[in-house]
C-alpha cells in the first residue's frame, strides 16, 4: 500500500536533510506507529504520503500513485483514497459535526441523496450519533477528534493517516481515539499514526517506525511482500 | 450548482464585514470610473456640438449661371466628406445679414446695392469635421473656376483638433489608471477574504476537492460582489448626475447620462472585476497549499 525506497527530502531552508535514505513498506491491513522527536521527520513522511511534498530523491508509492511524479490534478484523486487526521482536528467551526463530515462528501462530488446515510453510518462508527448537530465548540477535544476521524473515513479510504491525533487530548480521550483507530484497522484500513506518546506505543504493541534526524533508525515490523 | 451557490452564500454571511467592505470598494472604484466616464461622455458630446459648427463657405463670383451652380453643387455633395451643400443667393445672404447682424441692421437697411456675394455652404459629415479634411475640401473647392474664395476658420478648426486629441489622451490615461486601481483594490479585498478562509481551503484540499471546486464558490462570490458593486455604482452615478443637473451650473447645454447599454457595461465590468480579482487571489493562494 505504501512503499518508501531510498527517500530523501531536502527543504531549501534546511541545512540538514529532513529525510535521509528512508526505506520501508507498509502492507495491506497494517497498523503502524511512527515515533521520534519533533523535527525527526514524521510530518515529512506523512506529507509525502498525502502528496503535500515531493521527494528530493528516491521513490514514494502510495495506493498506486507515484508521489514523485504526481501532477496537481492527481493530488485530489490521491487524497480521495486517503483519510487524514490532524492534531488540531481541522474542523470548520461554523458547521455542525454532521455538516463537517458531509462537507468531505460534497466537495468530492458525491451523490447528494447518498450523503445523509453515509454521514449517519460514520457518526455511529465513531460513537457520536447523538452529537450530530453539535458544533465543534460544543464538543470535547476527544469528541472533536472523533468527528475528524469520521470525516476521514466517510469516503471509505483504504489508508488512514493520522498526524499526532492524540496530541491535544487527555489520557482517557487518547485511549478512546486509539481504540477507535484500532477498530478501523480491524476492518481492513491501513492506519499510519505519528505520535510522541511512547506509552501508547509500548502499550499498543503495534509495528513501530522510529525516526531520528531524518533517518529511520528502528523498524519493529517485518516486510511482508510487495503489494504497493 | 446548488452546492456552489450555497457555499458562496455561506461565505458571504460568515465574512459579512469583509463582504460589505469589498462590495463598497468595488462600488466606489466603479463609481469613480463611472463619474469619469460621465465627464468624458459629456465632454465628447460638447466637442461634438462645437464640431457641428465646422462649416465651409465657398463664395461664388456674381453672375455665375445657376445651372452651373446646381451642377457643381451635386458634384460637391458627392465628395465623401460632404454631408450637404446649400446654395445661398445674394438676396438670401442679405436677408440673413439683416436678421443675424443686429448691430448693422440699419446699415443694411439703407443699402441700395447688395454688397454680399452668393455662396455655397458646405457641411461635413461628423467623422470629417477636422482641420485636415476641411482643408482638403477647401482645396478642391478652389478648383472650381466660379469660386472666388473659401473660408472655414482654419485656426479655429485646428484648435478644436488639438483639444480633441488632448481630451482623448487624458481620457484614456485617467480611465486606464482608475481601471487599474480598481483591479488592485478589489484584488486586495478578495485576497483578505481568501486569507480569512485559508483554513477552509486547506481542509477542502485535504479531503480531495479539486482546484476548480475550491475556486468555484470564490468566483461566484467575487462575481456576486462585482454585480452588487456595479449596481450600487450605477445608482450612485445616477444620484450624483441628478444632483448636478438639478444644480444647473449654467453650462448652457444639456447634460447626457449613460444609455442603458453603458449602464449594463458598467455592471458587467463590475462582475468581471470581481471574477478576475477572485481568480487571481485564489489562484495565488492555491499555488501555496
Amino acid at each position: 500500500m505504501i512503499r518508501f525506497t531510498k527517500v530523501s527530502k531536502h527543504y531549501p531552508t534546511g541545512t540538514t536533510p529532513a529525510l535521509d535514505d528512508v526505506n520501508f513498506h507498509v502492507a495491506r491491513g497494517e497498523f503502524v506507529f511512527m515515533t521520534g522527536h519533533s523535527g525527526a521527520g514524521k510530518s515529512s513522511i506523512l506529507k509525502l504520503m498525502y502528496g503535500d511534498e515531493r521527494p528530493s530523491s528516491g521513490d514514494v508509492r502510495v495506493s498506486g500513485f507515484h508521489i514523485g511524479t504526481l501532477t496537481r490534478d492527481e493530488v485530489p484523486r490521491l487524497r480521495r483514497r486517503l483519510g487524514i487526521v490532524f492534531q488540531d482536528f481541522s474542523l470548520l467551526e461554523d458547521r455542525t459535526a454532521a455538516e463537517n463530515i458531509a462537507f468531505a462528501l460534497e466537495v468530492t462530488g458525491s451523490r447528494v441523496d447518498m450523503i445523509p446515510a453515509r454521514v449517519t453510518k460514520v457518526l455511529a462508527q465513531v460513537g457520536l450519533l447523538a452529537k450530530a448537530e453539535a458544533f465543534p465548540r460544543e464538543l470535547s477535544g476527544g469528541e472533536q477528534q472523533r468527528v475528524s476521524i469520521a470525516r476521514a473515513l466517510v469516503n471509505d479510504p483504504p489508508i488512514l493517516l493520522a498526524d499526532e491525533p492524540t496530541g491535544n487530548l487527555d489520557e482517557r480521550a487518547t485511549r478512546g481515539v486509539y481504540q477507535l483507530l484500532l477498530d478501523i484497522n480491524a476492518q481492513g484500513t491501513v492506519v499510519v499514526m505519528a505520535t510522541h506518546n511512547l506509552d501508547l506505543v509500548r502499550f499498543g504493541g503495534q509495528r513501530t517506525l522510529e525516526l531520528r534526524d531524518g533517518k529511520l533508525v528502528f523498524d519493529s515490523g517485518v516486510d511482508v511482500g510487495d503489494d504497493a | 450548482m446548488n452546492l456552489l451557490l450555497r457555499e458562496a452564500l455561506i461565505a458571504f454571511r460568515r465574512t459579512r464585514t469583509l463582504s460589505v467592505l469589498s462590495i463598497t470598494t468595488i462600488a466606489f472604484a466603479l463609481f469613480v470610473t463611472g463619474l469619469f466616464g460621465l465627464v468624458a461622455l459629456n465632454m465628447r458630446s460638447a466637442l461634438r456640438n462645437v464640431a457641428e459648427r465646422v462649416e465651409i463657405v465657398a463664395f461664388v463670383y456674381r453672375g455665375t449661371p445657376s445651372m452651373q451652380l446646381t451642377a457643381a453643387s451635386s458634384d460637391i455633395a458627392a465628395f465623401p466628406e460632404v454631408l450637404e451643400v446649400q446654395y445661398v443667393s445674394e438676396e438670401e445672404a442679405l436677408v440673413r445679414a439683416r436678421r443675424d447682424l443686429v448691430e448693422f441692421q440699419e446699415a443694411y437697411q439703407d443699402l441700395e446695392i447688395n454688397p454680399l456675394p452668393p455662396s455655397l455652404e458646405i457641411r461635413l459629415r461628423p467623422e470629417y469635421r477636422d482641420a485636415k479634411h476641411a482643408g482638403d475640401v477647401a482645396e478642391r473647392l478652389h478648383g472650381f473656376e466660379f469660386v472666388e474664395d473659401v473660408r472655414y476658420g482654419r485656426d479655429w478648426v485646428e484648435r478644436l483638433d488639438a483639444l480633441r486629441q488632448i481630451a482623448g489622451f487624458v481620457g484614456l490615461a485617467i480611465g486606464a489608471a482608475f481601471g487599474l486601481v480598481s483591479i488592485v483594490i478589489i484584488g486586495v479585498t478578495i485576497r483578505m477574504t481568501v486569507l480569512h478562509r485559508a483554513r477552509e481551503i486547506r481542509i477542502m484540499r485535504l479531503v480531495g476537492a479539486t482546484d476548480w471546486f475550491i475556486r468555484g464558490p470564490f468566483l461566484l462570490e467575487g462575481a456576486l460582489k462585482g454585480l452588487i458593486g456595479g449596481i450600487l455604482a450605477a445608482i450612485l452615478c445616477g444620484v450624483v448626475f441628478g444632483a448636478f443637473e438639478a444644480g444647473n451650473f449654467g453650462l448652457g447645454m444639456g447634460l447626457t447620462f449613460f444609455g442603458p447599454l453603458e449602464v449594463v457595461f458598467l455592471i458587467v465590468f463590475g462582475v468581471l472585476l470581481g471574477l478576475t480579482g477572485s481568480l487571481v487571489s485564489v489562484g495565488r493562494h492555491l499555488k501555496k497549499v
